[in-house]
């Protein structure tokens, strides 16, 4: 699903935050992606959100070159993947349901198929009953799963997420791990990027380190 | 429109296979909604719509208002065109019951309202007295002043019917020389080109305002929305759907700015048609300020949009590209 080969990313300071990174994470595959801060993890993250683009070497995304799509043709490209930032990213001049719905009617859904859509997204983060709330009323453990339902409404090949539980508490971290779970096992492949080594190691997953931009080692899960 | 029409199939198909129908239907409905969403926007707001709709309306009632007196003038003057005074000349030997003749032919004419006969004794004395060389005239021996007949035709006589008619008239027996005494009125109209091209010259300059003015708010709308075209850009929000929002509120500020326009206009038409009636009453003509047309008012709304929509377009254009998600 996703495919790293010899992928380098340069900065124009000059400066290397990815050099020649290869692996492969399969569809229904879950792998976080870790290191310390500056290793490179949110650098890759966004090679594969095109939000930079590669250097050197290729990245290749559900069977597409990522260096080949233009600039118009990105924003239909992220529709397949599924972003979850550390400050999720919500807008708070809108309702929980606006929030999660917004994928939607960019991809110019009708309004019928939003609402059913939008509630099932927000059923699976537990959610349903927050719909009409403002996101500024949420907890931070409910901010991010509104964040993840809107990252999943609109049933993406694959999830990215940018440490998701950076600012929550280790049971709130669980949590949220245990629904990126769930898709994982409906066949989208989830990469995670985070420092929480605890947390990892419990879930035991494959784990992609990185360092200084480089790939140091890659592990596979123990479950 | 083979581009739009991808587009369409791009923003629907590209997820889920949706007929083209729906499809269709979404994206006007869509469309419907960022429209009214947008007039929302601005509602919200109303004093500061109200500033931007009052500096646009300014600017655009300046060159109509101007225009909308010239047309008024124009108006007035027409009239005078036809009230022209041709003066017929005959030969010194004709008779006078040979000009009797021609006056009742003259007479019969469609576009001459009437005709009067001037003597050589009644010019010479008119001359006498209006020219102030009475004594010098007495020592002529002889009148030198023909006989002349003055047709005035009727004041809705066409400019080239009226050179018709003055050719005709020029054809006819005796006659020595024809004269149409318009003169004036051809200066009146030059005069009257000019202003026209000068307000012309103002409406552009002030429409140039009107586009950069609508411009920089909506660069403060984009600015102060940045954080959400951010987020619309992560999830796959094309350029064009990010700019519809924007665009549309160009639109509102344009019909708002153009309503504001003709509230100034007729209003300055209402405060001045007052005092122009007395002046007029003052010449004995029965002339009164138009208020704006229907044409006029739907050629003022479309510009007023029109600017809208481009000042808004000049701004999304240069500042959406430069925010992009990080």
């Amino acid at each position: 699903m996703i495919q790293f080969i010899n992928a380098s990313k340069r900065y124009p300071s000059g400066f290397d935050a990815l050099l020649n990174v290869s692996f492969e994470l399969q569809a229904g595959e879950f792998a976080f992606l870790t290191g310390h801060s500056g290793a490179g993890k949110s650098t890759l993250l966004k090679l594969i959100a095109l939000l930079e683009r590669t250097s050197r070497g290729q990245v290749i995304v559900n069977g597409q070159n990522t260096q080949k799509i233009s600039r118009r043709r990105i924003p239909y490209y992220r529709r397949n993947i599924g972003f979850i930032f550390q400050d999720h990213q919500l807008l708070f001049d809108r309702s929980v349901f606006d929030n999660v719905a917004l994928p939607l009617i960019i991809a110019g859904l009708p309004p019928r198929e939003i609402g059913r859509r939008v509630r099932a997204a927000l059923d699976k983060v537990g959610l349903l009953s927050k719909e009409k709330s403002s996101p500024i009323t949420l907890s931070g453990g409910e901010q991010q799963r509104v964040g993840i339902a809107r990252a999943v409404v609109n049933k993406p090949a694959v999830l990215l997420a940018d440490e998701p539980t950076g600012n929550l508490d280790p049971e709130l971290s669980l949590e949220i791990m245990q629904i990126f779970e769930q898709f994982r096992q409906v066949g989208v492949s989830v990469l995670i990027a985070s420092h929480d080594w605890d947390l990892i190691r419990r879930l035991g997953h494959r784990v992609l380190t990185l360092k200084t931009g480089r790939l140091i080692a890659d592990t596979q899960g123990v479950t | 429109m083979n581009r739009r029409d991808a587009r369409l199939r791009d923003e629907s198909g590209a997820r889920d296979k949706l007929g083209l129908g729906t499809a269709l239907r979404t994206w006007g409905l869509r469309h419907a909604q960022v429209f009214f969403y947008s007039l929302g926007q601005l509602w919200r707001t109303p004093l500061s719509l109200l500033m931007t709709a009052t500096v646009i309306g300014i600017a655009l009632a300046l060159p109509t208002g101007l225009h909308v007196l010239l047309q008024n003038a124009q108006r007035l003057s027409d009239g005078w065109d036809g009230a022209a005074k041709i003066s017929v000349f005959f030969g010194l030997p004709t008779l006078e019951s040979q000009v009797r003749k021609v006056q009742t032919d003259i007479q019969q004419l469609p576009e001459v309202a009437n005709v009067v006969f001037i003597s050589r004794e009644q010019a010479l004395s008119e001359f006498k007295q209006q020219s102030g060389f009475g004594e010098a005239l007495n020592a002529l021996t002889e009148n030198p002043l023909p006989q002349v007949l003055v047709v005035s035709p009727k004041s809705s006589t066409e400019p080239t019917a009226l050179d018709q008619l003055v050719e005709r008239l020029r054809a006819l027996p005796q006659v020595e020389y024809v004269q149409l005494d318009r003169q004036w009125v051809k200066r009146l109209f030059a005069i009257m080109a000019i202003a026209s091209r000068g307000i012309d010259i103002l409406g552009g300059m002030l429409a140039l305002g009107v586009v950069l003015v609508i411009g920089n708010t909506i660069r403060l709308a984009i600015q102060n929305r940045r954080e959400e075209i951010v987020v619309i850009k992560l999830i796959g929000g094309t350029d064009a759907f990010i700019r519809r929002p924007f665009l549309y509120t160009g639109f509102w500020y344009g019909l708002a700015g153009g309503i504001m326009a003709l509230v100034f206009i007729d209003g300055a038409i209402a405060l001045l048609s007052g005092p122009v009636e007395r002046l007029a009453g003052l010449y004995h003509t029965p002339f009164r300020l138009y208020y704006l047309d229907l044409i006029t008012i739907t050629q003022l709304l479309g510009v007023s949009i029109g600017l809208g929509w481009m000042g808004s377009w000049l701004a999304v254009g240069r500042h959406l590209r430069a925010i992009e998600p990080r």
